[in-house]
């Protein structure tokens, strides 16, 4: 037998993939005899070649907006049931177990709209900048796609991702655990452009106010540091214009901070010296503690991970052998450092391999080779970003913060992987 | 010649300083102050913003009647959408109840959000006044305002919220730099005094009743979905281009079907028969039109259609 240069992934070293030579000169022996000649599939039914392969396919542009394969068809946003009382000021959330990498495709990025879904047609959109400001300015789509620009991947997490399961295991799978997040390439204009074109007073000036132009005219109070660090106004998403669902033709994009801050079609932009205190940062969106006081102004999302794979709800095809771990791991602080696994519920740790590119506020996806031995395993993943903040267990956020506060939930996820090949979600 | 390009460098940095306004600041039309008003509906804690106006908790009740209590009940008691009342000093126990009572630290931000966003399927609906006057009608629901208050833009901000100290800003998640209140470490081996034990897990058939077959929502492509329904013989001729030059019982550029099934009516190879000729197309056994060489009909597909056609190419 040939000895070629193996494949880059097998060149690692750990135990549970790269056979040591003793194991290698095994297999030679076995290639040679019937064992192995018989599971190479030493006579079987010829191959179908398939119809594919037999026919004129259908012309291009057959579908010139194109569409998933019609076998993906399940492969879809949902809404969580019960969860909210109307479907406008309701939640759809991204199918996190059926996605690769670590771009959300625009038609799954989870929807979150207050007072349903508004259609906006971008020649009569306008963008007011007003309030401390040297000259307030009308901003048509045009003025903003004329303005310097700039890219930028970044994760959108909802302030109340997970929030569901503070105090005990309440959804079945991490569509519905983690699925209020998702991660695009984002283009539009640095908010300091804009802010620099209307000459903002930085000796008064300390928030701004961003207003939608939904029926719930959506308002979050943005303090100026951010506005001025890496806020965005964005109109592209992943190459193409912003979807409907996810603020055509404008919105905010805040990185590192809870979504509700990246107000969608933007239509007003405020600046001010004191914060609002409006509904969405003072009845909602701000962290209930067991004393009864409310957090308020919690913007940034903590680190957080989450094994997408396997997951909850799946079943495991083959009761053992080689499955690949993955998942997804973010800091609103900066980078995600590292990454590491377990497989036995947090008694020991294995640091996974984390996927280029590791980017600041973006989603930073991991694998972990794992031999199932077929016995039930509880499958686990833990982050430290680049402050060395270490991703919490759920007791230890709750001895701080109790059951009750529905924000920032950024704890450990534990997914059980039983005998039967079935992975559910379970707290430990 | 070294100071010439010096010179050189230096008209080049003058002539870049000359121009140094970027043209994009340019951009985007000056705003007028009538303009801006038309927009600028935002109130803040200390009553900036705040147009105007006034009105009754009795004329509320009116507008409550007519435009809330369909959702939120008649006493603003209903949990279906959002509780408007009720819960005072519930946010300390274990069932908080958050309510514009309970939880809001300003009767601004009550107002604010009447004129912005409700009634939820016709906001910016109610005039000044009328938010003026439910906003009353609700604190008087919480017990905050006596039945015969008014309110106006000067007693809006000056309304004591029973959660007027409820919020803290005292944390570590404002800023990126923020201390967080949780730290967790990094073990690596032997971290758990005691085997891991699940707390909590979702009870037998809760997922099913709520969110059915969990199945279709991976991806696994072994496990076969139910098959479509398979095309008929009729349609696959259609969709092979056959009727394009064929029909069923009517000579066209080619045969009927009906015809070829009479002539190959004794013929024991038949079907092996047209196919070939199918495959190779070929012209003079039916006339002098040019059958072309069909390559594309895939064979399971050709056999289906030559079976039917020797049927006799029924009507499905």
């Amino acid at each position: 037998m040939q000895e070629k240069t193996p494949p880059r992934g097998r060149l690692r070293t750990e135990p549970s993939l790269a056979a040591p030579p003793g194991r290698r000169l095994f297999l030679r022996q076995l290639a040679g005899s019937a064992v192995l000649g018989a599971a190479a599939g030493a006579a079987a039914d010829p191959l179908p070649v398939p119809d594919s392969a037999k026919q004129l396919g259908k012309p291009v542009a057959s579908s010139p907006y194109g569409q998933p394969a019609r076998f993906e068809a399940n492969i879809i946003r949902r809404q969580s049931p019960g969860l909210t009382r109307t479907n406008e000021s309701s939640i759809a959330f991204t199918p996190l177990q059926n996605l690769f990498g670590i771009i959300t495709p625009n038609g799954l990025h989870f929807e979150r709209d207050h007072a349903g879904l508004p259609d906006i047609d971008p020649v009569q959109h306008r963008l007011a900048v007003h309030g401390l400001v040297a000259q307030p300015k009308l901003f048509s789509m045009d003025d903003i796609l004329r303005l310097p620009s700039v890219s930028r991947l970044h994760f959108i997490e909802c302030g109340a991702n997970s929030g569901m399961e503070w105090g005990n295991v309440a959804v079945p799978t991490v569509q519905f655990t983690h699925g209020m997040l998702s991660c695009a390439e984002y283009t539009g204009v640095l908010l300091s452009t804009v802010l620099d074109a209307v000459g903002v007073d930085l000796k008064r000036a300390r928030y701004l106010l961003a207003e939608g132009a939904d029926g719930a005219s959506l308002t979050r109070t943005i303090p100026l540091s951010m506005a001025l660090d890496d806020a965005l106004l964005v109109y592209g998403q992943n190459g193409e214009m912003l979807r409907p669902e996810n603020g055509y033709p404008l919105r905010l994009v805040v990185p590192g901070v809870q979504g509700v801050s990246s107000v969608k079609w933007l239509r007003r932009l405020e600046v001010g010296d004191a914060p609002w205190h409006t509904r969405e940062e003072t009845l909602h969106y701000s962290d209930l503690m067991p004393d009864g006081i409310s957090r308020q102004f919690t913007w940034i999302q903590e680190a957080k991970s989450v094994i997408t794979s396997p997951s909850a709800g799946m079943t495991l095809l083959d009761k053992g052998g080689y499955y690949e771990i993955t998942g997804l791991a973010w800091s609103g602080r900066g980078r995600i450092k590292r990454v590491d696994v377990s497989t036995d519920g947090g008694r020991s740790w294995h640091t996974a391999r984390l996927q280029e590119p590791v980017l600041s506020k973006a989603l930073t996806r991991f694998r972990h080779d794992w031999v199932w031995d077929g016995t039930p395993a509880l499958l686990q993943s833990r982050c430290v970003d680049d402050t060395g903040y270490v991703q919490p267990l759920l007791r230890q956020l709750r001895e701080v913060r109790g059951t009750r506060s529905i924000y920032h939930n950024n704890a450990i996820q534990t997914w059980q992987v039983a005998a039967d090949g079935g992975v559910h979600n379970v707290q430990l | 010649m070294c100071s010439s390009r010096l010179l050189a460098l230096g008209l080049w940095l003058i002539a870049a300083s000359a121009s140094a306004a970027p043209a994009w600041e340019a951009l985007g039309k000056p705003l007028a102050a009538n303009e801006i008003a038309s927009w600028d509906i935002d109130v803040r804690p200390d009553g900036v913003g705040l147009p105007p106006g006034h009105g009754s908790v009795e004329e509320g009740q009116v507008v409550y009647d007519t435009h809330c209590a369909s959702c939120h009940g008649t006493f603003g008691e209903s949990t279906d959408y959002l509780a408007l009342a009720g819960g005072v000093g519930s946010l300390g126990t274990a069932t908080p109840q958050r309510t514009v009572g309970s939880k809001l630290d300003y009767a601004t931000t009550l107002w604010d959000y009447i004129n912005r966003a409700m009634p939820f399927n016709r906001s910016k609906a109610l005039s000044v006044n009328e938010v003026y006057a439910v906003t009353a009608y609700v604190l008087n629901l919480n017990d905050i305002l006596p039945a015969d208050a008014v309110l106006d833009e000067r007693s809006l901000p000056q309304v004591e919220m029973p959660n007027r100290k409820g919020f803290t800003q005292a944390h570590g998640m404002m800023r990126a730099d923020g201390k967080p209140d949780v730290r967790n470490t990094a073990c690596m081996k032997d971290c758990l005094k005691t085997p891991p034990q699940v707390s909590s897990a979702l009870p037998a058939g809760f997922t099913h009743q709520l969110y059915g077959e969990l199945g279709p929502h991976f991806r696994q492509f072994m496990v076969a979905a139910p098959a479509a329904a398979a095309p008929t013989p009729a349609a696959l001729a259609a969709s092979n281009g056959c009727l394009a030059c064929h029909a069923a019982q009517q000579t066209r550029v080619g045969p009927a079907f009906a015809d070829v099934a009479r002539r190959y009516a004794a013929v024991a190879d038949a079907p092996a028969q047209l196919r070939q000729k199918v495959r190779a197309g070929g012209s003079g056994v039916w006339g002098s039109a040019l059958m072309p060489p069909q390559t594309t009909v895939t064979d399971a597909a050709l056999d289906q259609i030559l079976g039917w056609i020797l049927a006799g190419a029924a009507a499905p």
